[in-house]
C-alpha cells in the first residue's frame, strides 16, 4: 500500500502522521513544492518578529521526526494527476504511482489585478521565503503600505509596526477583518491600529502602482489620491491550489469538492485543508475554510478513511478564527453574522471588549470577541455540541460574558 | 491506571486556594487571575464549581498547534505546553472545546493544566477535597468524555 499526500502543511503532515499511526507498515510519502522543512505558515508573523528563529516555523521539531515515523519527505511539485493509470507526475518528469491519494496542496494568495503588482518591491507575506524577503526590506524609517486588512494583514501589522517601519494599511472593505469580524468590532480594532499610530484607510482602493518618485514606488488610490513607499506588501486573500488538476477529472468549485467522508470525484483520492471545499457545521453547506483547525481535522479525517475498512463520516468543521491585532485579541466563530435568531452584546468600546453572541432558540450557533483571552474555547463547545441553554439563554442574553459558567450549568450539569 | 483531576464542586467552598496555589506553582506568584484551574461562583445559588483542563483524549490543542508546541506527557497523560516552542498563536484556545487553554498577555504564550508532573498543587492546597487526583476512571470523567465526543469533527459510520 502506497499513500501519497501532495501538499507538505499543516493537513498533509497530520495526515502522514495518522496513517502511520493507523497503517504501520504502508509507505507513506509527501510531495511539497517548496524546498522547505515542513513548515507553518501561522508561525511567519513570530518569526518576522525574531520571536522564533526559522527553525521555530517548522511543523516538528525534531530534525529526524519523519525519518523515525517513516514518512518520506520530497521537494517536488506535482504537475498533474493521472486518476486511471494512479500516478503523478513530477517537476523533474519523473512518475510516482499511489495506491490511495490525498490532496492537501492549500492555498496560493492572490493580487489584484491593477497595474504594477509586478514590480520588484511589492511582496506577498505568504511563504517562508516571502518572509526573509519582508524581513530584509521593511527596515526601521521604511514606508511600507500593507494592501488589505484581512486576517493575514492583520496579522503582519504588529511584526511591520515592531519593525519600525512607517505603516499604512488599505482595506477595500469598511471595516478591518470584514470577513471575520463584524462592523462594529471590525472598526474598534481600525480605531486601536490607529491609536498605535498606523494609518488605516478603509474603504479605499489600491488602483495602480509605478516605479518612480523619491521613493521606489507611487501608488495611486480610487479617490485620487496618491503616496509613495518603499515597500507594498499584498495581503488581499488566498485561493486553493487547483490549477493543476484540470483534466484529471477531480471536480472543483472554489476548491476541490469532496463528499462527507472527504473522497473527491476520482476513486481513491481524498482532499483536505485549504484546497478542500469542506462541510462547514453551522450551514450544512460545503466551503472552503482556510484556517489551521480545518486543515488538522481534516488530515486527521482522510487519513483515517485512506485506510481500507475504516470509514468515519465528516460531521463539519466550526468555522472559528483567532487574531491578534497589535496586541488586541479578536475571535469569531461559526455563525458570527448572526442567523435571524437573538443577538445578545458586551460593548464597552473604551476598553477595547466586545462580545457579540448570536443564538436559533436557546442554542449558541455564533460569536464575535475583542479583548478576550480566557476560556473563548467555550464558545466553540458550546456552538458544536449544540447545547440547550434553557434558562441560561436568557441570563446569557443580560450579560454574555457568562458563557463559561452556562457551559459548566448545561453541558456538565455541575451547577 | 493513570490518575486524573476529579472535582466534587458540592465540596467547594470557593476558598480560592487552588487558584493561588496553581498560580505560586505555575508562575511563582500568587495571582488566581494566572491560575489554570478557575472556580467558577454561582452566586444565585450559592454555589462554586472549579473547573480546569481534563487532559481529554481527542487532544484537540495538541492537533491544532501549528508549530508542535502541545505535548503528550505519558507518564500523566497530561497535555503539556512546551513555552519555548509555544510562538503564541492562539489557535488552541479556540479549538479547545472546553475553554480550558487560555492566552496569558505577559508572557505571549499560551497556558494550561499540566497536572504538576503528577502532583497537582490545586489538589495538595484543597481543604475539602473538592479537587482531588485519583485513578481515571473515578466518577465525573465519562461526562467530560460524552462532551469530548459531541465536539469531534468525525464520526464512525452509524453512530
Amino acid at each position: 500500500m502506497h499513500h501519497v499526500i501532495i501538499g507538505a502543511g499543516p493537513a498533509g503532515v497530520v495526515a502522514a502522521e495518522n496513517l502511520r499511526k493507523l497503517d504501520p507498515t504502508a509507505k507513506i510519502s509527501i510531495y511539497g513544492a517548496e524546498r522547505e522543512v515542513p513548515y507553518s505558515r501561522m508561525a511567519i508573523p513570530y518569526f518576522l518578529i525574531e520571536n522564533v528563529p526559522e527553525q521555530g516555523t517548522h511543523l516538528r521539531k525534531n530534525d529526524r521526526h519523519y525519518d523515525l515515523m517513516n514518512i518520506e519527505v520530497h521537494q517536488q511539485r506535482v504537475d498533474k494527476i493521472d486518476a486511471a493509470a494512479k500516478a503523478l507526475s513530477l517537476e523533474d518528469g519523473s512518475t510516482v504511482n499511489y495506491d490511495k491519494l490525498l490532496i492537501a496542496t492549500g492555498s496560493h494568495p492572490v493580487r489584484p489585478p491593477i497595474p504594477g503588482m509586478e514590480l520588484e518591491n511589492v511582496h506577498s507575506c505568504w511563504t517562508l521565503e516571502d518572509g526573509r524577503a519582508i524581513a530584509e526590506k521593511a527596515k526601521p524609517g521604511n514606508t511600507v503600505v500593507l494592501m488589505g486588512a484581512g486576517f493575514i494583514g492583520c496579522i503582519i501589522l504588529e511584526s511591520l509596526a515592531i519593525r519600525g517601519v512607517d505603516l499604512t494599511v488599505v482595506e477595500a472593505e469598511n471595516r478591518m477583518v470584514p470577513r471575520m469580524m463584524n462592523e462594529i468590532s471590525g472598526n474598534l480594532i481600525k480605531r486601536w491600529c490607529e491609536e498605535k499610530g498606523v494609518n488605516v484607510r478603509t474603504s479605499t482602493r489600491v488602483d495602480g502602482i509605478e516605479e518612480g518618485g523619491d521613493k521606489a514606488l507611487k501608488l495611486s488610490f480610487n479617490d485620487g489620491s496618491t503616496m509613495e513607499a518603499d515597500v507594498v506588501i499584498c495581503a488581499t486573500g488566498v485561493r486553493p491550489n487547483i490549477a493543476f488538476l484540470e483534466g484529471s477529472g477531480i471536480n472543483t468549485d472554489e476548491g476541490i469538492l469532496v463528499n462527507p467522508y472527504l473522497e473527491t470525484s476520482q476513486a481513491d483520492i481524498f482532499a483536505a485543508g485549504d484546497v478542500c471545499q469542506g462541510l462547514d457545521f453551522s450551514t450544512g453547506s460545503y466551503m472552503v475554510q482556510a484556517i489551521q483547525p480545518t486543515a488538522a481535522d481534516h488530515g486527521m479525517l482522510a487519513a483515517n478513511n485512506m485506510v481500507d475498512g475504516r470509514e468515519q463520516r465528516h460531521r463539519g468543521c466550526v468555522n472559528m478564527n483567532v487574531l491578534d491585532t497589535m496586541g488586541l485579541i479578536s475571535a469569531s466563530f461559526g455563525l458570527w453574522e448572526g442567523s435571524g435568531g437573538d443577538r445578545s452584546a458586551l460593548e464597552d468600546y473604551d476598553n477595547y471588549r466586545y462580545l457579540e453572541l448570536q443564538f436559533e432558540d436557546d442554542v449558541l450557533v455564533g460569536a464575535n470577541s475583542l479583548g478576550l483571552t480566557q476560556h473563548v474555547g467555550v464558545l466553540r463547545g458550546l456552538i458544536q455540541s449544540r447545547t440547550r441553554l434553557g434558562k441560561w439563554k436568557e441570563k446569557l442574553m443580560q450579560d454574555p460574558t457568562r458563557v463559561m459558567e452556562a457551559y459548566l450549568a448545561c453541558a456538565q450539569a455541575q451547577a | 491506571m493513570q490518575k486524573s483531576l476529579t472535582i466534587d464542586p458540592e465540596k467547594c467552598t470557593g476558598c480560592l486556594q487552588c487558584e493561588m496555589a496553581c498560580s505560586y506553582q505555575s508562575d511563582g506568584l500568587f495571582n488566581p487571575s494566572k491560575s489554570r484551574i478557575k472556580v467558577f461562583n454561582f452566586h444565585e445559588e450559592g454555589r462554586f464549581v472549579p473547573y480546569t483542563c481534563t487532559q481529554c483524549d481527542e487532544a484537540w490543542c495538541l492537533h491544532a498547534c501549528p508549530v508542535d508546541a502541545i505535548t503528550l506527557d505519558a507518564s500523566t497523560g497530561a497535555k503539556i505546553v512546551n513555552a519555548d516552542t509555544c510562538v503564541g498563536c492562539k489557535v488552541c484556545t479556540i479549538a479547545c472545546p472546553f475553554g480550558t487553554v487560555n492566552y496569558n498577555s505577559d508572557t505571549g504564550k499560551v497556558a494550561k493544566c499540566d497536572l504538576c508532573a503528577g502532583d497537582p498543587a490545586c489538589a495538595k492546597a484543597c481543604p475539602t477535597d473538592a479537587i482531588t487526583y485519583v485513578d481515571a476512571d473515578a466518577t465525573g470523567y465519562e461526562r467530560m468524555k460524552e462532551w469530548a465526543a459531541k465536539t469531534d469533527a468525525g464520526m464512525t459510520a452509524g453512530a
